[in-house]
């Protein structure tokens, strides 16, 4: 009982604090300094009219690519303790899907995942980029096993993907070293035409990398709960 | 009736996700409870994070046909808590996933996922 009170005084406490700070709370009408730089320079520098991704993959490229290491790693993690330990197996076969449901994963899952490679590819130009259109892949994957619990992953081509997506990123990264202003400039490749496609550097190389890498390693983690259903 | 601004609303849902997730965590007993309560937390600093660069008025920070770029320093949000917020989401999914993975693990060897039973660094 002392604890619940203790709790309930603790959090009382934090939401005072809050309380605090969101009475205070006046919206902003004028961007930060940094951010002004970001808007008035970013197209001009990034070449990438999605402002977002230009300072995730490029302004702020370190941390994303710390970003990628944690999420690899928390991947690595998921599969070491999943599998650790003699994980019990034997559970129930899984109820399966009807068949309405199978015959539309088999229509969808392509659908599903080129979308997702739609999402990482225009990251640049409109809202998404690598790490969405890796959830997206993620979710086809998460759908086949809804229903058809028994398929596996190939994970000889998981590893490859992730591996060779993760190298390509971190090679992109070092060419901006060599070939312009410093680690992870995207001006390794011409700017382009502003908005198109094919624009905005090395952005969409490394947001196809980001996406291919958080597509393999999110489906191998959702691979790891399944366990191996039988 | 007090009109309150759009990111105040969503700066004071944030705190009060945030302090329902802390609730979650310290009074829950069930693991799984538990993780609920981090997302919680996780997702309550994200819309405290999103609402602070808020700017009033401001639209996505994409400059295109819609937001020209004469006009964009006074029509878009500032990017960067949106940046660090994709970055946040990223990393808080890494963490319940291995969390979850905690939780499956704990369940198999103790057919339980009350906290309550794992007092073995417990001293």
């Amino acid at each position: 009982m002392a604890k619940r009170l203790l709790i309930v005084l603790a959090l009382f406490l934090l939401a005072m604090m809050f309380w605090e700070v969101a009475a205070n709370y006046t919206e902003r009408t004028a961007l930060t300094p940094i951010a002004t730089h970001y808007v008035a320079q970013g197209p001009d520098e990034v070449g990438a009219p999605n402002l977002v991704t230009a300072v995730v993959v490029t302004y702020r490229g370190l941390d994303t690519l710390g970003e990628v290491t944690v999420l690899f790693l928390s991947a690595v993690a998921v599969g070491l303790l999943l599998t650790m330990g003699g994980l019990d197996q034997k559970a129930e076969p899984p109820t399966p899907a009807s068949e309405i449901v199978e015959t539309a994963v088999q229509y969808l899952f392509p659908i599903v995942l080129l979308f997702g490679a739609y999402i990482f590819v225009n990251g640049h130009l409109s809202p998404g980029g690598g790490f969405q259109g890796g959830a997206v892949i993620a979710s086809a994957t998460l759908l086949l096993f809804l229903a058809l619990p028994r398929s596996k992953l190939r994970h000889a081509l998981l590893i490859i993907t992730e591996s060779l997506s993760g190298f390509g990123y971190v090679l992109v990264g070092v060419l901006g070293l060599v070939l312009a202003g410093g680690f992870l400039d995207n001006r390794v490749l011409p700017l382009g035409d502003y908005g198109r496609l094919f624009s905005a550097g090395a952005i969409p190389v490394i947001y196809t990398f980001i996406g291919l890498k958080v597509g393999a390693e999110l489906s191998a983690v959702l691979e790891r709960f399944k366990g191996e259903a039988s | 009736m007090i009109e309150l601004p759009l990111s105040t609303i969503t700066l004071g849902t944030g705190f009060g996700l945030l302090l329902i997730g802390l609730w979650g965590m310290l009074v829950r007993k069930n693991i799984i409870r538990m993780v609920i309560g981090f997302s919680l937390i996780d997702t309550g600093i994200h819309m405290i994070m999103v609402s602070l660069g808020y700017i009033r008025g401001g639209t996505a920070p994409i400059i295109d046909a819609a937001v020209d770029r004469a006009t964009a320093l006074t029509a878009v949000v500032d990017p960067v808590p949106s940046a660090l917020v994709l970055t946040a989401i990223v990393i808080g999914l890494g963490i319940t996933a291995v969390m979850l993975a905690y939780a499956v693990q704990i369940h198999t060897h103790k057919k339980t996922l009350s906290i309550d039973d794992c007092t073995d660094s417990k001293w």
